[in-house]
């Protein structure tokens, strides 16, 4: 029997080391901490005594960043394992990875990268989450990308693409406000219809992050670094989301140039406060 | 017939060359935006050994280290997405680059830092206390052989390394270098990492320890003061897990 995603439905954040003593004494009130799977695959050491201290306190959602699910070639074994040990070894209400490719034969590249939607890669993806979920024993979310370029040969809407691996795996999936709103603007088109066209019923977590930008002759170029505040356009859409869903367990993520931990609850407060207001009001 | 597996051998390799992936396209710009996922690449990487090898780029500077991580980025690309094994081999490398070849005792500065990293994230043991350790050792020390913590590792050098890489630490104080060899025991010490000098014939003893030589041995070949003085050291760092009987010696009394 499948384990399902089960986070609070209320606000989190990426939890960074650099931030364990302030966490520790603010207390914060969190819905769920959010880590990096790759970050704890050490032996031992302060990773592993800090994320069980915090784990006592906090639900926790486990987000893998390197087991290129969106590859060609099969599945890691050794990688596999790894995400096994430490989901038996934290319980995480949640496991979530990404719809992209990091691995290409024996390198590791270290960047979410872009696949083709087709059958082929749509029925390689289904067998990897198939494969990913029977070792962990627990639903996976799967986890919309941010991209900069689009394939000739993709036959499927990214929305069907994702609709379709979330009906024949059982996954849920995690909706990346800032990637929807990344990618359509990369890409000239309407995050709005975009959202509109996406399965919500499926959405089992929400990331807002920041992004940079940049003007190019033929548009912006929007990039999702992770390094800054959420952005107000992805606060709209993201309140036109949760108005159409009510509220679900939504991450502020920040990963590069780290600022401190109240700016972070500073974001995390603004989130929750979009999550509290009655959901007809959540659009206007 | 494009398959999946030729779609992403071209985008790796475009990801390495110059060129773009066939049947790729964006909006306009396609190659300012495909470039986006080869900077990303390049800069990550390059943050990660920047972050692994802080004293090597203070000593170096920022331009000189980011120039030599992007060479080695480039030639030894990570081969596992456990990013805090990457650069191991960052201390070879810089042996063998030209540019740095002159500054002799660089990559045992690096060494420093591999170790302090893998120390970082050592499986955690429990530490036996010199009493345990006295009953344990008992009536037949020689034929004792010392566990010692997952996290210590040793650290000898021809050059002044340790004093180098202390004072390449944020806020150290400048001091005088006195050429000579310097040796280290890294540890972890609660969450920080530990990097003790320490005179070279105590870091051989601790290697031959750690190499599981029982004590009878290692007291056949150095001087006893030096064991004791490893001992003492090995046991107030808390770096004694355990100790087994030597099997060969069997027990015979």
């Amino acid at each position: 029997m499948m384990q399902t995603s089960h986070l609070p439905p209320s606000v989190g954040i990426g939890f960074k080391r650099a931030h364990f003593d302030a966490l520790q004494a603010s207390r914060a009130a969190l819905g769920f901490l959010e880590i990096h799977a790759e970050n704890y695959m050490g032996d031992g050491g302060p990773p592993h005594a800090q994320l069980t201290a915090l784990r006592q306190d906090y639900a926790l959602s486990i987000h893998g960043v390197g087991l290129s699910i969106g590859g060609a070639g099969p599945l890691d074994a050794d990688h596999l394992d790894r995400l096994a040990v430490l989901c038996r070894r934290y319980e995480p209400e949640s496991f979530s990875e990404h719809l992209a490719w990091s691995s290409h034969c024996d390198a590791f590249l270290n960047d979410l990268l872009p696949l083709p939607y087709d059958d082929q890669t749509l029925a390689t993806v289904c067998a990897h989450i198939d494969r990913l979920q029977d070792v962990i024993g627990r639903q996976m979310l799967l986890e919309n990308p941010s991209t900069y370029v689009t394939f000739e040969t993709s036959t499927l809407a990214e929305t069907q693409f994702l609709t379709e691996i979330a009906r024949r795996t059982g996954c849920g999936l995690l909706l990346d406000v800032n990637n929807v709103f990344v990618s359509c603007t990369n890409h000239a088109a309407n995050p709005r219809a975009y959202l509109a066209d996406f399965p919500l019923d499926a959405v089992r977590e929400i990331h807002l992050g920041g992004h940079d930008a940049e003007d190019l002759p033929s548009g912006p170029l929007l990039i999702d670094s992770h390094g800054t505040a959420v952005a107000d356009p992805v606060w709209s859409l993201y309140a036109e989301t949760m108005a159409r869903t009510g509220p679900l367990p939504t991450l502020i993520e920040w990963d590069n140039d780290l600022p401190d931990l109240t700016i972070l609850l500073e974001e995390a407060a603004r989130a929750a406060a979009i999550l509290e207001r009655p959901r007809h009001a959540l659009a206007s | 017939m494009h398959s999946h597996l030729e779609a992403e051998t071209a985008f790796h390799a475009a990801l390495r060359g110059q060129g773009l992936p066939p049947g790729v396209t964006a909006v306009g710009d396609l190659e300012r935006r495909f470039s986006v996922y080869r900077n990303t690449i390049a800069h990550s990487l390059s943050n990660a050994l920047a972050q692994r090898f802080p004293a090597v780029r203070r000593i170096v500077g920022a331009a000189f280290f980011d120039a030599a991580a992007g060479v080695f980025v480039r030639a030894h690309p990570p081969e596992s997405p456990l990013l805090h094994t990457y650069g191991a081999t960052f201390p070879q490398f810089l042996a063998q680059f030209p540019p740095a070849v002159s500054l002799s005792y660089l990559p045992d500065v690096a060494r420093i830092e591999v170790l302090r990293g893998q120390a970082y994230h050592a499986a955690d043991a429990a530490a036996m206390s010199p009493e345990a350790f006295g009953r344990a050792v008992g009536t037949r020390p020689d034929d004792t052989i010392l566990r010692l913590h997952p996290a210590l590792h040793i650290l000898m050098s021809a050059y002044p390394v340790v004093s180098i890489w202390q004072m390449n630490q944020p806020d150290a104080p400048s001091a005088d270098l006195v050429p000579r060899a310097e040796a280290a025991l890294i540890f972890r010490n609660g969450t920080a990492v530990n990097v003790l000098p320490v005179p070279d014939v105590i870091a051989r003893v601790v290697t031959a320890l750690g190499d599981g030589m029982p004590l009878g041995d290692v007291l056949a070949r150095n001087n006893p003061t030096a064991i004791t003085d490893a001992l003492s050291l090995l046991l107030r760092h808390g770096l004694i897990v355990g100790v087994n009987a030597d099997p060969k010696r069997g027990s015979h009394d």
